[in-house]
Formats: C-alpha cells, structure tokens, sequence
C-alpha cells in the first residue's frame, strides 16, 4: 500500500534553506552557461547570494521546527545551529577564493556549484533523521570535494590528492554502507527514531541482534571517522590539505568536519544512545570514540610539530581539533551529559570554524601564484611587511592554541567540562596536556613573524577587498565569541536532540 | 505456490561478508587505480546484497529501496573517479597508486 | 558613595581604552602623546582603585561584587545548568592588589616615558605595558577562578611580549649592547615554564569546579562563614551553627543507580569557600564515579594543584628558572612585572584560597617548605652575579620565597604585606639599576667617541666587549649621581630589613609569624623556614651591601663609570619616580606596625593593614612584635652590610679580577657556587638525571631484553627524561619553539619522526590504516559482552 504523500506531510517549509541552496546552486548552473566569459565573474557573487539568502532563511525560520519528508528530514535547533555554522563556512569560502582563483588561473564557475552542492550535502547531514539521508548526504558532501580537490589540475600534486581522497573516501563510504546494512538488519529500519526504539528492544531482550548492531554502529563509525580525519583513519588529511588548492582546504577542514560531526552525533546520539551493553552506564560506544579521541589529539598535535608546510601543519592541527570534538562526542554516550556533550561538540566547532578558517585566509594571502610560499620559512619577518596581518595571524594561531579571550579557549573549555561531568577525567587531562603541547607549534608562526628577520616575498602588493572581507568575519568571529562567550551558549541552549530522543527511556 | 528452496538469511549475510572482506583486500593488494576502484564497489555491493537480504527477512521494502540509492551514489562516484583517473593518466602516464607518493611525512 | 563600587569595571577597561587609542593612533600621537595616553590610562585606574578603597572604608568592609550587564552569564553552559558570570569583586584584597599594581604600575609608566625615550617601538612598548594592567586587573578583581586565569594567562602572555621586547638585531647593535636573540628566547622559556604550571592551577580549577559546582569565590552578597562567625583568628572552631544558617542545598544526595555522572550536587547560593567551610564541618566525602574522597583530601589536592601553578608564576622552586632570564627585557619591565606584580600573582592566589589551604595542613606545610628553600637559594646565588640585575632578580625569587613561605604558614596578612612593601622598594631598586645601566650606556657611547676620533678599529672593537650591566665596570657612581645613589641607599636598606624602613617591618613579621609557628605552634616546618629564613635575611644584607659598595663607592673603574650622570634627556622623569618611590619605601612600612613596639604603638594604629585584610582573608591573623629578635635581625643585617664594605669596600674589583671572596681559599669554592648560580642546572643533571639513569639501566639490564632496553630506556625514560631536565634547566638556548623540535628531546622527535614514517605517502598503507581502526573499533565495542560471556 502506497500513501502519496500530500503537501503537508512533506512539511517543505522547514527544509526551506537547504532546499533554497541547492536549488541556487541549479539554477547557478544553469545561468552559468548562458553567460558570456567576460562576465563570469558574476557566479561567484551570485553563490554568495544564494548562500545568504539560504542563511537569511534559516535565521527566519528557526522556530519552525518538525520532520519533513515521511520523517527522513528533521529540522530541530540542532539543525538550525549547523546550517549557520556551514552557511558561514560556505560564505567564508567563496570570499576567500574569489581572488585566489583569478590570479592562479582556476577562475572556473564550477568551483561555486561544486561549493555549493558540497554545502547542501553538509546541510543535509545536519538535518538527517534516516541512514539513508546521512549516506546520500555524506556522497553529495564528498564528491564535490573529490573534484574541487583536484581543481589546480594539471598539477600533480593536486592530481594526486584529489585520488588519494577520491580513493580512501569511496573506501570508507564502502564500511559506512555495509554498517547501515547491518544496522537494517538487527532494526529492520532505517529510521533513526525508531533505529533508537528497536536498538532499546534488543538490549532490553538481550537478543543476539545486538552483535549486528555493535558491528554496525562500529563501522558507521569508521567512515564518519574517517570523514572527520579521526586517528586512525587520518592519513589522508595531510596529503590531501597540502595537495588541494588552499580556499578548498580550508572549506573542507571546516566543512566536512561540521558535516562528519552532524552526522556522528545523529547517528550515534538519536539512534544509538540506548547500545548499552553488559551492564555498563553508558553507550557501548563511548570507549570506542574515547580511545580514538585521546588517540586523535595525541597524534595530531605531536605529528603537526614537524612539520615545516603551513598547511600541513594546519592539517595536523585540524586532526587534532577533532580529537576535542570527539571528546564531546564520547561525553555524549553518557545519558546524563547527552545533551550537554552534543552542545560542546557544537560550540567547538563553531569557534573552529572562525579560527582555522581565518588561519587559512592567511594563508591565502601569503600564497604565491603557484602554491608556494606556503611554508613556515617564509613567514620570517612578516609582521614587518603585513604587520595586521601579522597579528591577526598571531590571533587566530592563540585562538588554535586555546588562549583565553579567544574562541578557541571557550570552545575547549566546554568540551573539557562536558568531558570531566561525563566522568572522562583521564581524557580531559590528556586534552590539555596536548593543547599545551599544540602551543608549540602554533606559536612557532608566531615566532617566526614576529621575532625573526627575513623578507616574506609577498604574493600581492594589497590585500584583495574580498579576502579582507572574508578575513574580517573570521576575525571578529574569533574575537566576539572568544570575549563574549555567552552568545554562542544562547544559541546552543535550545539543542536537546538528546532528551527528546531519550523521551521514552 | 509454496518456495521449493528457501535459503536462509545468514546463507546471504555470511556471502555479503566474504564479498566485503574481498573488496577490502583488493583495495589494500590491488596497485592499478581501476582495480583498487573495483574493489571498492565489490564491498558496496557486499553492503547491498546484504540489504537486499535483510528486506527479504523483515519484508520490508525499505532495504530495497536504499540499494538503488547506493547504486545511483555509486554511479556518480565511477563518473567523477574516472575522470579524476583520466586526468592523472594524462600527467603521469600511469595509473599505478604507487606512484603517487609525491606528498608524505 | 554606595556606588563607587559601580565604578570598578574601569580598572580593567581604562587601560584597554588607553591601549587601544594608542594601537591605532600610537604612529601619529608622537611619544608625548603616547606617554599621556597610557600614563593617563593608569592614572584613571589607580584612581578609581583609590575610589573603592574609600567606598570600603566607608561601608564598613564589606565586600561587593560588581557584574556588567552583558558579561552576565558570560560563560554559559545551558545543558548542566552553569552560568559563570563575569563578575568583578571588590573587598580589601582585590582593593589591596589593585592598589599596588595601578600605583607602582603607573609610576613605572611615567619612568618608561624617559627610559623608553627614542626607542623605535614606543608606542608598542606603552600598548604592552597597558595591555599588562589590563589582565593584571582581570586577574585580582575577578570574582571567580575562571576569570582569575584568564588574567593568569594573559599577563604570561604580556610577559612573554615584552621580554622578547628588543629581539631584532637592527636594535642590538645600535644601542643597546648586549640584548638580541637572547630576549626571544628568554621570552620563550619563560612562557614554556609557566605553562607549566598554568596546567597546574587549570587542573585545580577543574577539581574546585567537580567538587563545588561553581567556581565563584563567593557570591553577592555572601558573607564569608569564619568572618560571621566572628572573630578573625576562628581556626578551630570551624563554623557549625553559622554554616547549616547560610544555605544548604547539599542534602545527601547519592546519584542514582546508572545514573552518568554529574559534578556534585550544585549550590547556587554559595561560593567555593563557603561551601568548604560546609562541607568540612560535615565531613562530607567528594564522589568520584568509582571511588570517593574526603573533603580534606580533595583539599588537599586542588592546594597542590595550585602550588604548582604558584611555582610557575611566582618563581619557585622548581620553576623558577625563568625569572633570572627574563631579565632580558627592558628595565621597567623588570620593575613592573617581573619584581612588583606578576610574579605576586602566586601569592594572591595562596592568599585568596586561604580556606583551601587553611584547611590543608599538608600543602600549607609544602608550600612552605618551597617558599623557604626558594627564599634560601635565590639569596645564596644573588651572592656570586656580577650583573647589577640578575643580583636584584635573584634577590626577588627570594623575596617571593619569603611571601609564599609566610602564607604557608598562614602569615597570610605578613605575606601580603611584603608583597606591598616589596613592590615599592624592588621596583624602585630595578628602577635605579635602569637608571645605571642607562648612565653606564651613555658614559661609555661618549667614551667610544672620544676614541673613535684617533681611531675607528678600536671603538669598533671595544663596542662588543664592554657590559653596562656587569658590576665590575661601576664603581664611584655616588658622586656622578647623587640622587640616583640616595634612592638606591634607601631601597637597599629597606630590602636589607633596617629599621625603620618598610622591608623591616615586613621581614620582621614573616620571621616573627615563622618563629611561632615553630615555638608555639610546634610545627616543624615553622623550625625551619625560621632558620632558613633567617639566613636568607642575612644573605639578602649582604648581597645588597655588595652591590651598594661596588657600584656607588670607591673610584670609578672604567672610562664609562666616569662619563655616567643623571641630567641627560630621560633622567630627570626617572630620578624623580625613583624619589617618589623612595619615600613609599620609608613609609608604607607604618601601615602594619606590630602592637607593642616600642614608641610607634601608642602613636600609631597597629596591624592597621592585617585587619584591613582580614575583613576579606578569613584567616588572616596579626602577629605580635618579637622585641628581641627585630633587635637581632636589624644588627645582624648592619653587620652583614658593613661586612660588605670589609670585603669589597677595600678591595675593588675590577672586570677580569676575581673576587674577594674568590682570592680566598676559604671562601672560592662557596663563591663559585654562587657564582654558577649553584649549579642548578647542573644540579638537575648530576642529582636527577644520574642516579635516574642508573636506575633506568639497572632495570634495563634487569629486564634485560633488546626491544626493552632500546626502547624503554634509550628513547622512552632518559630521552623523556632529560628532554624534561633540560626544558627546567637549559639556561636561554632553549625556548618554547625550537624547544619543540631540538630541545624537548629526541622523544618527540622520535614520536613525530615515527608518525612522519608511517606517514609514507602510499594509499594502500593509508588503507592499511583505516581496516587497522576499523579492527580496534570492533574490539572494543565487542569487548564488554565478551567478557561478560566469558565471566570475567
């Protein structure tokens, strides 16, 4: 028996701003080809138009909250707060690339639908409630990636990074399938809500189908962690991060994080807080996540030391930031600090996604035409030629290393204190004995533009207005969460995605 | 019209498993970027045998349903892996990912 | 008058507004306007600290807590229902602080106006130097643990900007001798040091938070539960019917079964003391999970926790290595911060924690024994330096080991009240050592150009060699400048303990606070922070007399010293703050008379400022006038001061010479001792190092297998170890930075070199990676139902 589905029961209202973006990013497509070459330059604002209005949207309709699409589609806080975060990711992207893309030769409108899509697929991530959404979304996230990884072409080291991605990225979508196969077996659902109910069932029943689920949550695990570049499923992070063009860097290490992140917490907090086995008091995968977590933050920041390329140092330190968020992640598995597990994780990446998107506009600015320039030598002396670049550089580098006052610092502070009320006292000491590890090589920059002579042979004479304009949203999004830490709090307070799902248990 | 042959769900499980298991070989044996491609569908179709199975025992058309989606995702993915396969081929004249170890450490 | 208190958010934000005209506008306002801007800056704060300090006279000492109304709930964390607000705090400690650091802070602006005078970076200097205040202020006024570090923080992080203040070359050989690299990685060190111990106190903070759920000091309005109890020396009758009056939330209540757990039971009607002081009259235990603890315990832990944070800041033992090369920086940095405030920050926080530690005899006992041994060691090397200010920064590690040993003991009033007096002669002391080194500088520029016209080469040449800081250049300095001289005559005699200026009355109560707790308190560490302490007070007359003879007396040894005066462009501004603050050096000592001294009793209050604290320091009692040992003490510092003059009164040396006390045989090894500032670093080494590495080896050998001794020992224990032996002893060559790849040791290049290794570029050994984590991942999601299968 087939229902049609009516107007109402798709509840298209509330999936308005990812349904507005994607459908910018067609019609973009679309005017795209119709327009003459001198005049393509227009993409990119038009994709940043419509990735306002999309967040323009979301603004408007955070009170319109409920499930659309038969129940696949959830719009809740949660959602709300990942879309702003992604959208503003998004916003970032295209003002820092714009100029990038026209001195190097890539200025092809494909970059701003690529972006675009990538954008929707993280949108939807967020907003999954079905397994089916979170795989469909995780491949409309990636493959645009795939490609615009590969967007410096012919140039093999661009070439190299966009397959290496390419590869393990299908590799792992190959674990993240067969995981929601097992899952679908032990629940006979691909719905989340009732994933959750039916895994209660189980448990409850002490059926055998509890083996499916462990195996299942543990491979679903595997390719979200491998999404958010989790130890050990990191490698790819730095070869891809140096490979790709540098405004794809940084969307992706922003971007694909908050996206992995949405579905991590959906996954494992909607469907699978109630995996609680042999009479422990929290989700059987709490240990799991905290072995890789302490893993993820040990490894990221002792790796990123050695390193001497920019962005390979940034990819380490964004493998290890995802340690932090894995350990909200984890504290989450604790019924009792679900909710304020799943609001950290929030937080940090939201401040992440200020710092280390700033971080990378830097970069950018420093960036020669062929993509060198990038590593930390030439960074000597460059609080003398840039001396407020310099210490906005300076700025987001003490916010990566978690200095009060910066948003780095609220963000880890949260996830400590979600992590120490979760009762993981081992990993949160572990997390600030790396973080003071992670000052040495973020000072290192520091070091090296403000207290070394040298020349930093500088890529353009003046800052394009755009990646200013990028560099300033950065900057003052690090800055105003960083000293007024209690607005970013108000707007994860409404998150209770963890309750609600518990409400029967 | 009763099934002459009824064959059980883990029959099905258990071949879904072996197949994953050897997508996951061939991508840690295979060198050639197509063959190491090939593995990696043989573990998603491993994840949708294995689907296929599941909806049988629930007889729920849902599992049924998600496989043309993973096939459809799949289809995209070959489209955008042989380009990118192409492309290295036009610079490197090789197709062996062994060779691509120009960024490490 | 009621809402003065209003006022206080400006402390903080008078200097922000100062930095932040002179960050934007610096390049255009010229160093006049510069120095107005940031001088004003402070002025403004001590102004309104002196504001609150009338408002609190007024109001009978009643502490008042101020919050800004969108800093509210400024770090909220909704889903365990925290709200830590930014609240700023005024009652007679944070008056206390904010007093000393916007006074002293704001002469040594009106110093650095002169001292700084044609610097290329002026403006930047002042933006530091205001910048410094403003986490200064977050620090002492913050009413919650949480803001404290945040100022905690943020002062490392000034302090690490201002001594790499001159780090470029250009500067090193224009005009200021030796400084240069050095400084950077000076800076370095010192902030790797302290992050040491700020991980320390954020441990702390974390245990205060689990166990008290809030981290405010105390609440509005809250009072604190000894003071209400009524009298302020209440230490053993802990507060009971008081206690259960306030609030009491904290009904037993045990987490439920399977409940996650949750930080204990929160109380948003109390602050941290209060509730210790609850807590402690009921015996109450602190859960954690598995185990739980009792509440002296924990105690005991978070004061630990702290003292390693107090190491770090305030210069202790083990920590404190860096101070001596922070010296780097400029002088009036050296006076601000690295003498006068900063490094107090460590007292502050023992003395803001008296509860905790009142009620850790444990941690009260160590910190004593560090400050002591601190106090003891700093003295012994600031015998044997022949830089005029490593002399008065070892001699400030020691002054601070006086401090921290006094709050040991519970002297909390005598500890603050050094703190206060030390500010005034140490700043005034480092101040008059700029002053010199400033004169030593010009004397020998004027020099070098009488040489330079018969010959080029040789100026050049002597350019390198010659140290305006090494003592052994100086001499005769008295008559040159002689008003420099009198300042200087008057802080060394105040930091000599000679009555009656201000370090007299300090040092005196410290030794009295010491010599009872010993006597009749029967606690031993009393016994020995007096013997040391003495000893240390008797080290601290003679290194002082020392430098007084060597530099002001006798004839001048070089062509420099010679050319020296004080009437040049800078100097008349830094004389006169040097005046200023010779007479707070003579007078600040009169706010805590002891009772029973002598003629000053009758005539003036007595320990006017310990009851002044005690209004807010719970624990804070008077100490009473040891006649007969001030007697002592005194003589034995003119004893020690003109054993000074004997030795090197007579016999001056000059640079290459040795010391008297060198020459002879009696006394050359405990010189050289000194002089190679005990071999501290050495001493890591030789007594940390050596008999670890046997150790190390013995099991090595033991175990006695190739994988174990090649890796535990070569790579995890001795590189590890040494890596750490060598951050805490590595003189300057060693810095936060490089520190990371040459000097923390071959471990984490071993591990990083190991990572970049499995890091091959190759995707199949990228998938190799990912099945490997997807293998860990089903272990450990299986493991618990197969041990629960397996019956284990």
């Amino acid at each position: 028996m087939i229902e049609l589905p009516t107007l109402e029961s798709l509840n298209v209202v509330v999936t308005l701003p990812a349904l507005a973006l994607v459908l910018g990013a067609i019609v973009l497509l679309l005017v795209d080809v119709f327009l003459p070459e001198r005049r393509r330059w227009i993409t990119g604002w038009l994709a940043l138009i419509g990735v306002l209005v999309s967040l323009g949207i979301t603004l408007l309709t955070t009170d319109r909250t409920g499930e659309a699409f038969g129940g696949m589609f959830v719009a809740d806080s949660f959602t709300a707060f990942l879309n702003v975060v992604v959208l503003i990711t998004a916003a970032v992207g295209i003002l820092i690339a714009m100029d990038y893309l026209r001195r190097t030769d890539m200025n092809r409108s494909e970059y701003y639908f690529l972006l675009l899509f990538s954008t929707g697929g993280m949108m939807f991530m967020g907003a999954a409630n079905d397994l089916i959404v979170i795989f469909v979304a995780l491949e409309l996230l990636s493959i645009p990636l795939y490609v615009m990884s590969g967007f410096r072409r012919p140039e093999t080291r661009s070439e190299e990074s966009a397959l290496k991605y390419f590869l393990l990225g299908a590799f792992s979508s190959g674990f993240l399938v067969y995981g929601i196969a097992l899952i679908y077996g032990a629940t006979g659902s691909t719905h989340l809500p009732a994933v959750w109910a039916a895994v209660s069932a189980i448990v409850e029943g002490g059926s055998s189908a509890v083996y499916l689920v462990l195996l299942g949550a543990g491979l679903i695990v595997v390719a979200l962690g491998f999404k958010v570049a989790a130890v050990p499923f990191h490698m790819w992070t730095p070869d891809v991060y140096e490979g790709a063009p540098t405004p794809v860097t940084a969307f992706m290490s922003v971007g694909a994080k908050a996206g992995g992140f949405a579905a991590l917490l959906r996954v494992l907090v909607i469907g699978l807080p109630s995996l609680i086995v042999a009479e422990q008091t929290a989700a059987a995968w709490v240990d799991a996540l905290a072995l890789i977590a302490a893993l993820t933050m040990i490894l990221g920041n002792f790796a990123a030391i050695m390193q001497t390329n920019l962005k390979r140092m940034l990819a380490y330190s964004s493998i290890a930031h995802a340690g932090y968020i894995l350990m909200a992640v984890a504290a989450a598995g604790h019924p009792a600090v679900a909710n304020q597990g799943v609001q950290a994780a929030l937080m940090y990446l939201l401040t992440y996604a200020f710092t280390n998107l700033g971080a990378f506009g830097i970069i950018i600015a420093v960036e020669r035409n062929d993509g060198s320039g990038v590593s930390l030598d030439d960074l000597r002396g460059f609080s003398r030629q840039r001396p407020w670049l310099a210490l906005l550089m300076a700025f987001f580098m003490l916010s990566l290393t978690g200095i009060p006052l910066t948003a780095g610092f609220v963000g880890k502070w949260y996830v400590f204190w979600a992590s120490i009320n979760a009762g993981q006292v081992v990993l949160a000491v572990i997390g600030v004995l790396t973080s003071v590890v992670g000052a040495f090589y973020y000072v290192r920059v520091i070091v090296r533009m403000f207290l070394e002579e040298g020349s930093a042979d500088l890529a353009q004479p003046r800052l394009p207005r755009t990646l200013r304009a990028g560099l300033i949203v950065a900057g003052l999004g690090t800055l105003i969460f960083g000293v007024l830490p209690f607005l970013a709090a108000d707007m994860t307070t409404g998150i209770q995605i963890a309750l609600a799902a518990l409400g029967g248990g | 019209m009763q099934p002459t042959v009824f064959v059980p769900t883990d029959l099905y499980v258990m071949l879904s498993a072996v197949l994953f298991v050897m997508g996951v070989l061939g991508v840690l044996i295979r060198r050639n970027a197509i063959l190491v491609f090939m593995s990696v569908e043989l573990m998603l179709n491993a994840g949708n045998l294995a689907l296929v199975a599941f909806a049988r025992q629930w007889g729920l058309a849902n599992g049924q349903v998600f496989v043309f989606f993973v096939m459809t995702v799949a289809a995209a993915e070959v489209a955008v892996g042989l380009a990118l396969i192409v492309a290295i081929f036009r610079t490197k004249r090789s197709i062996d990912i062994d060779d691509l170890h120009e960024m490490k450490g | 008058m009621e809402n003065f208190p209003q006022l206080v958010p400006l402390v903080v934000f008078a200097p922000l507004i100062g930095l932040l005209i002179n960050l934007i506008l610096g390049r255009w306002l010229g160093e006049r306007g510069v120095g107005l801007v940031a001088i004003g800056a402070a002025l403004t704060a001590f102004g309104v600290a002196v504001l609150e300090w009338i408002a609190l006279a007024n109001t009978g000492y009643a502490p008042s807590v101020v919050e800004i109304g969108i800093l509210r709930d400024w770090l909220r964390i909704p889903a365990a229902a925290v709200d830590i607000a930014w609240q700023f705090r005024v009652d007679t400690l944070s008056v206390t602080m904010m007093l000393v650091v916007s006074g002293i802070g704001s002469l040594i602006h009106i110093y650095a106006t002169g001292y700084m005078h044609g610097d290329k970076m002026y403006p930047r200097f002042f933006v530091y130097l205001n910048l410094f205040l403003v986490f200064m202020m977050l620090l002492v006024t913050g009413n919650n643990f949480l803001v404290m570090f945040v100022g905690w923080e943020g002062v490392g992080l000034c302090s690490y900007l201002l001594i790499s203040f001159w780090w470029d070359k250009t500067q090193k050989d224009a005009k200021y001798g030796t400084v240069g690299w050095k400084n950077s990685l000076a800076g370095r060190k010192a902030m790797i040091v302290n992050r040491i111990g700020d991980f320390g106190l954020l441990l702390g903070i974390f245990l205060v938070f689990w166990t008290f759920g809030t981290l405010d000091f105390y609440k509005p309005g809250e009072v604190p539960i000894a003071a209400a109890h009524g009298a302020a020396h209440a230490g053993e009758g802990e507060a009971h019917a008081e206690g259960e009056a306030v609030v009491d939330t904290h009904a037993a209540e045990t987490p439920a079964e399977g409940e996650a757990l949750q930080a204990q039971p929160l109380s948003a009607a109390m602050g941290v003391f209060n509730q210790a002081e609850t807590f402690l009259a009921e015996g109450r235990e602190v859960n954690f999970g598995p185990f739980s603890l009792p509440i002296q315990t924990v105690l005991t832990l978070i004061t630990l926790f702290f003292l390693l944070g107090v190491t770090g800041k305030s210069a202790q033992i083990p920590l404190f290595v860096w101070l001596p090369d922070a010296m780097a920086g400029p002088t009036p940095v050296s006076a601000l911060i690295h003498a006068a405030t900063m490094v107090t920050a460590g007292v502050y926080l023992i003395v803001r924690s008296n509860v905790f530690f009142h009620a850790a005899p444990f941690s009260s006992a160590v910190v004593t024994l560090v400050g002591t041994f601190t106090a003891l060691v700093g003295g012994f090397i600031a015998l044997g330096q022949w830089d005029i200010k490593k002399v008065l920064a070892y001699s400030t590690v020691s002054q601070l080991g006086f401090m921290v040993a006094a709050a040991g003991l519970g002297a909390y009033g005598a500890a603050m009240f050094h703190l206060v007096t030390h500010a005034f002669f140490k700043a005034l002391l480092f101040l008059g050592s700029g002053v010199v080194i400033h004169a030593m500088e010009h004397g020998h520029h004027h020099v070098a150009h009488a040489h330079a016209e018969h010959g080029h080469e040789e100026g050049h040449h002597e350019e390198e060699a010659f140290d305006p800081q090494d003592m052994r250049n100086m001499g005769g300095l008295r008559h040159t400048m002689p008003r420099t001289y009198r300042a200087y005559l008057i802080g060394t005699l105040a930091l000599a303990g000679i009555f009656p200026f201000a370090g007299f009355w300090s040092k005196d109560e410290i030794l009295a606070d010491a010599l009872n707790a010993g006597f009749l308190g029967g606690k031993l560490e009393g016994y020995i922070a007096f013997g040391l302490l003495f000893v240390a007070a008797l080290f601290t007359a003679f290194y002082m007399g020392r430098q007084l003879w060597m530099v002001f007396f006798g004839e001048p040894r070089t062509e420099a010293a010679k050319y020296t005066g004080e009437r040049d462009f800078g100097y008349p501004v830094m004389v006169r703050v040097l005046e200023v603050l010779a007479v707070g050096s003579i007078l600040i000592g009169l706010i805590n008379i002891p009772s029973g001294f002598w003629i000053f009793d009758p005539v003036l209050p007595t320990h006017a400022f310990t009851d002044f604290l005690a209004h807010t320091v719970v624990y804070a009692h008077a100490g009473s006038a040891q006649m007969l040992l001030a007697f002592i003490a005194v003589g034995a510092g003119i004893a020690m001061l003109l054993l000074a003059r004997f030795i090197y009164g007579r016999h001056p040396v000059v640079d290459g010479d040795k010391d008297p006390l060198e020459v002879r045989e009696q006394t050359a090894g405990i010189f050289a001792y000194s002089n190679a500032r005990m071999y501290w670093d050495e001493t890591y080494y030789r007594f940390l190092e050596g008999p670890f590495n046997r150790a190390a080896l013995w099991l090595a050998d033991k175990l006695d297998g190739t994988f174990l001794h090649d890796f535990v020992h070569e790579t995890l224990l001795r590189d590890a170890y040494n890596g750490a032996t060598r951050v805490l002893t590595d003189p300057v060559d060693l810095g936060l930075i490089d520190g990371a790849v040459n000097g923390v040791g071959r471990l984490v290049r071993w591990v990083a070199g190991g990572i970049r290794r499995l890091q091959t570029g190759y995707v199949r050994v990228y998938a190799l990676s990912v099945l490997f984590g997807a293998l860990l991942i089903m272990v450990l999601l299986l493991a618990p139902l197969l041990r629960q299968m397996l019956g284990m």
